[in-house]
This record gives structure tokens, sequence and C-alpha cells, in this order.
């Protein structure tokens, strides 16, 4: 064990475990929107991440001819393709959630199908999305233009926050704010939260809950577009697979955070992108992973509904 | 559903196999110069797809361009070169290994290509008495494990090891070094090599998550830049050292860094984009492809219309020793295990002698440096000195 390691690198293992785990979160949102609307765990998300990621690399590359051996461009060019690379990201995993939701999950809702039937075709959706891709691509990195030339903007200490992960961590706190007044403040968050709490009587109200279900693997397909997004700043390349393991860890931070909860999956990433990194600094980055799920054990443990408990519509509201 | 395309493409390799043994029977039989020499197999045993399959490509394309040339004088389809791809993955080369053994007419393997393959594979090789000559797997352990089939046609990591930590010493003269590994075979052996030679330089050292598994490093650039280190060698494969590049660059870190054979490839560019990869050096524990000796630089831009690659020459190389062990009248795999024991062969990259645990003769190992330039290829540097 390393504490000299930890406590001498504490600040900077602290942002940049931030910023991943601001990636976490957003990612995260995805997997607890749909569990708290269905309990459906849709493992397809991960390949709507990473269509995400294909997505804002592919109009960089064929709108504006960008590749990675090309040179950062102008301040203002750099925010008008952030925001282009963003809205095609969106679009796309939007569309990917939606599209899931169509082909794999309703037709099955349609024939009252037991939940181990919805588990198969997450996995086989996700599967073949991959595949598709992984084959399209010949498996091969495909890497990111260098658009944010990296500047330190906060210095504290030994601590210094770059543009990219300051940008990074706002854009996941505005947009879970957005998403959270979102559902708790207007109608169609209402329709949500009624679907949440009992599909019946919320259909007997007049709530079309289909519509709502479509609308619940959008948002989670918008917020997969925007993490895809940092995702690909942050790391520089992206491959057919990276929605895999980044998956796996999203879907902990939702479990950490309290599934079905909001606010719960932005707690949970964050908690376990800092925990991973704390875990690297200590024992080595071999363990970052023990390190992160052994905490959500302990952490089951004594709260066995995650951080935050379960809800989306239940206990807060 | 990969591994039932291996299977479907197995059958097809069968299929093939018989239809094209059946085809060079008709041929001998017409021909009587050739008559003893043909309807016999070599096998290139390594990764063709996955994310180290650049380097697998490299080896197999060596490695026909031999077999091609051969049947040109020997008859179309004389030889054939079984294609067996592992992926690289230990897990699927017994499966792939076990399959190739079942073929009565294979003389010799080309491969298997990296070290953690060959730890899973050679066991069935050996076993099955079939002589191997690894053109590029370079763990130093393989050699110890009483493999009477085992031979290795360029130097290993104990050779690799110490040249890299001599170019840091010598020609960086870097004061302090940050060593991590993939925790693979193949890296963790050959960053432990550097690190023991270092001693004292290095001044901090990680371990990362395997080939492909891990794309987040922050934490690891983390502890580079905070460990004022200005060289940094990674022991692991070009994917992971690419993205580490192009991670550290972002995080401003201005350092040289260094990898093995299994970074020597363009593929290390694509990944890190070609300003961050400029400057880094990789060694080679074997003459570079592109100062192979007589035609076989342009006779292989010539077939595939690529300039040779790391190993390439070393394949091609293999795959000769075994065709000639075959011209000789060694068509039984333990004869050609007799013939390799005693061989004295001058290939195109080097003259390849082995000792009787299947390594390179001492006299005959060559370390080179290359470092990559603007264009992310790695460009012969230097020679360097292994002890």
């Amino acid at each position: 064990m390393n504490f000299s390691g930890l406590i001498d690198n504490f600040g900077p293992l602290t942002v940049t475990g931030l910023a991943q785990g601001a990636i976490y979160a957003l990612f995260a949102l995805g997997y607890t929107l749909v569990y708290g609307l269905l309990r459906l765990i849709n493992f397809a998300h991960s390949e709507v991440f990473m269509m995400g990621t294909f997505a804002a690399l592919i109009t960089w590359g064929s709108l504006f001819g960008l590749d990675q051996n090309s040179a950062t461009p102008g301040v203002g060019a750099v925010l008008a393709y952030l925001v282009i690379g963003l809205i095609a990201a969106i679009i796309v995993s939007g569309i990917t959630a939606v599209v899931i939701e169509l082909v794999a999950y309703r037709p099955l809702r349609r024939r009252n199908a037991p939940p181990l039937t919805f588990l198969i075709t997450a996995i086989g959706a996700s599967t073949v999305i991959s595949e598709l891709i992984g084959v399209i691509t010949h498996r091969n990195l495909r890497g990111v233009p260098p658009l944010i030339k990296p500047a330190n903007v906060v210095h504290f200490g030994n601590t210094s926050i770059t543009n990219l992960e300051l940008l990074i961590i706002v854009l996941a706190l505005v947009m879970m704010a957005v998403l959270d007044t979102f559902i708790n403040r207007t109608r169609l968050g209402r329709g949500v939260r009624a679907v949440a709490q009992n599909p019946d009587g919320a259909a007997l109200m007049g709530v079309n809950k289909n519509r709502v279900i479509s609308l619940v693997f959008l948002l989670g397909g918008l917020m997969a577009g925007i993490a895809a997004v940092m995702y690909v700043l942050k790391i520089g390349d992206t491959r057919y697979d990276a929605g895999f393991t980044l998956g796996i860890e999203a879907f902990t931070a939702a479990v950490l955070g309290g599934i079905g909860n909001l606010r719960g999956a932005l707690l949970g990433g964050l908690v376990l992108g800092v925990a991973e990194n704390w875990g690297a600094g200590l024992f080595g980055t071999q363990w970052h992973q023990v390190v992160a799920f052994v905490l959500l054990v302990v952490i089951l443990m004594f709260r066995p509904t995650g951080l935050l408990g379960e809800s989306l519509g239940r206990a807060r509201v | 559903m990969r591994q039932g395309l291996v299977r479907a493409l197995g059958g097809v390799a069968i299929l093939a196999v018989i239809a094209g043994s059946a085809a060079c029977n008709s041929t001998s039989k017409s021909s009587s110069s050739s008559g003893g020499k043909c309807g016999y197999e070599l096998a290139f045993f390594g990764a063709l797809t996955g994310s180290a399959a650049n380097l697998g490509v490299n080896i197999e394309h060596g490695a026909e361009l031999a077999v091609d040339q051969y049947n040109d004088k020997n008859g179309a389809n004389c030889i054939k070169l079984d294609k067996a791809d592992s992926q690289g993955s230990e897990q699927v080369a017994p499966g792939v290994a076990r399959n190739l053994v079942t073929k009565k007419k294979l003389l010799g393997i080309i491969g298997p290509a990296f070290s953690g393959e060959s730890a899973a594979a050679d066991p069935i090789f050996d076993q099955a008495g079939i002589p191997m000559i690894t053109p590029s797997a370079t763990n130093p352990t393989l050699s110890t494990k009483g493999w009477k089939t085992f031979h290795r046609a360029v130097a290993n990591d104990q050779n690799q090891g110490p040249a890299v930590a001599n170019y840091i010493k010598d020609v960086l003269k870097a004061q302090k070094v940050f060593v991590a590994d993939d925790q693979s075979a193949y890296g963790a052996g050959l960053a432990d090599q550097v690190k023991a030679k270092l001693g004292s330089l290095v001044v901090g050292s990680d371990k990362t998550g395997g080939d492909g598994q891990q794309t987040d490093f922050s934490s690891v650039v983390q502890k580079i830049v905070a460990s004022g280190a200005t060289a940094f060698f990674y022991g692991g494969y070009y994917t992971n050292a690419g993205v580490l590049r192009k991670q550290l660059t972002q995080a401003g870190w201005k350092g040289v860094q260094l990898g093995g054979d299994g970074v020597n490839d363009p593929g290390y560019a694509e990944a890190a984009g070609n300003a961050a990869a400029a400057g880094s050096i990789v060694t080679l524990p074997a003459q570079p492809a592109a100062k192979a000796a007589g035609d076989f630089v342009s006779q292989y831009k010539a077939k595939w219309n690529v300039e040779p690659g790391t190993y390439s020459d070393t394949a091609y190389d293999a795959a000769n020793m075994f065709l000639k062990g075959i011209d000789a009248g060694n068509t039984t795999t333990s004869k050609m295990n007799t013939f390799l024991s005693t061989i004295n062969y001058e290939g195109v990259g080097n003259t390849y002698k082995f000792t009787s645990t299947g390594e390179l003769d001492p006299s005959q190992l060559k370390i080179w440096a290359f470092k990559v330039d603007a264009n992310g290829v790695p460009q012969p540097d230097q020679q360097v000195p292994t002890t």
C-alpha cells in the first residue's frame, strides 16, 4: 500500500475521479430512468452510448474533415464543433434508445412476457449493435480530433483542474439539474412519475403509458449522447466495445446511488469515480475496480437500496 | 457468436485442406521431380483479428510470401499454409491449437506470435511433437518449460529489457523513469526486466488493465506527471500504449514514452494521434525488416502492397527454415525437429542457430531501437547493446 502516493496526489486524483464520475453519472441516468419506470435493466444502454461516440466522431470527420491528426481549431470554431458534435451524438443516441425500446421491448411488453425475457433481449440487442459496429469498423480504434487544447484553469496547491475536466463536471451537473426539474416540475415529468408509481392507475387517469416509456428511453439516450461526447474528448479514442466496461461501471453507479433515483445516479457516479482513483492511488491502478466493487458491497450492506434510496416518484414525492 | 464463426471458418479451412491436398496429389503424380516434397502443411498461428492483429498480419504475410515462392518453384499448392487465427487471446489459443494438431500433414508452426498465447498453446504443440519457430514471442520463460519443439528466432525480453534500459540511460540520459505494464505475460515480463536494469532510476511503477480492457488511464497519467519522470516505459501492446500516450499528452506531460516490440507498429500512432506519438521510442529484438538482405523488401512490397512490418522478415526466414527442411527430406515432425536443432541458416534478416533450449544462439542476438516519426511510422534509429 502506498499511503504517501495517495496523500501526495490526493487533489489531482480526486479531480480526475470526479470528471470520470461525471461521465458515469450521465451514463447511469439511462439505466436509472428505465429501471425506475419499468423495473427493467436495459443492458443495451451501453450501445446507446457507443453509438453516440461514433456519431460525434463521424460528424466531425465527414462534415468538417477533422481527424485526430488535424490541428486544434480556433476557439469559436471549437465551440461550434462541440455543439454540433453534441447535437449529433444526442440525436443518434436518442434514436438508438427509442428504436431499442420499440424493437426489443415493446413487442414483449404487449404480450406480457416475463422479466427474464426482457433481460435476454436486452443482452441480445446489445450484442447485435456492438458486433455490427465492430464488423463495420474492423474493430479498430477511431481517434478523436484534438478539439480542446488542454490548459489548467483552476489551481490550488498541487491540484489543477483542466478546462476539459471543468467542462465535463459542470455539464454533468447542469444536465442533472435540467433533468431533475423536468421530471419534478413539468407535465410530462408528472406523467413519468405517475407511470413509475402505478402504471395502471396512471393509464386510468389518461396518461399514455407507451408514450411515457418512449420518452424515458429518449431522455436516457440524450444523456448518454452527452456522456459520449465528454468521453471521446477525455479518452481520445473510441471503439465498438467502448460502452461495455463503462456500462458496467455506470450501472454500478446507478445501484450505488439508489437505482431509480436521479440524484442518486449523480452521487453514485461521482463516488464511484473518486473511489476508483483513490483505490488506484493507494493500491495501484490494477486494483481500481476491486476497490470500487468492495466499496459497493460495503455500502449496499448498510444501505441495501443505495445511498439515496430507490425512487422515481416514490419516497420523495 | 464469434466462436460459431471460428468453427464455421475452421470447417471451411478443413474443406480447403482436403481440396488442396487432393489437388496437390494429382500434380505430384504428374510431375515426378517434386514428388516427395509436396502435400505437406505449415501453419501460421497468431492474431489475425483483435486489438493487436497488425502484428499477427505482418508475420502471416512474411510466412505466406515464403510459401508462395516455394510453390512457384515446386508446383502450385505444393505446400499449404494454414492460417490459424488465435485473436491473440490466451482463451482462444488452446482450442485453435488442438484443432491444428489433428492435421496429419502438418510439419511446423510459424508462431505462436504472442507470449501469452504461446504459454497456452505451446504445450499442446509440444505434446503432439510439432516443431514451432516463433518469430515474435519474447517472454524469457517460454524456453524454460522443457518444450522439445520450441524455437525462438528473435532475442527474448532478457535481452530486450536491458537494451531498453541502456537506451534510456545512454541515449535519453533520463534521470527519472516511470514504468508501467498491462499485466500480460509479455508486458509484465518486459517491464520487470527494464525495472531491474534501471534500478534506482525508476521513480514509480503501476499496472493497467489488459489490452482493450481499460480506456481511462487518468490515475496512471496522474502518477506519471506527479513523479516528475522524463521517460516512461510501457510494457504492453500498441493500442493501450497509444491511448496512454494520448492521455499523457492531454495532461501536459512532455517526456518520452518507450515501448517494446509490442508497440512497434503504426497502430500505436493510430491510437495516439501522430502529434502525440512522434518521438516515442520502440524496440525490436531483431533487425529492422526494412534492412533485410536480398530482394525481400521489394518482393514483399510487390506481393502485399505495403512495406514489410515488424517481424515480417523473421517470419519469412522461419517459414524458409521449415521449407529447407522439407527440401532435405525431413517430412516427419520428429525429423524436422532434429533438422532445426542443427540448423545454421542464413536468412534475409539474420543467421539462425538454436541452442538446446530453442533460443537463438547468443552471438546472433540483435536489438534495434526505432523512433516514431511525424507521420506516426516507427523508423530504425540505432542498434542497442543488450548487456
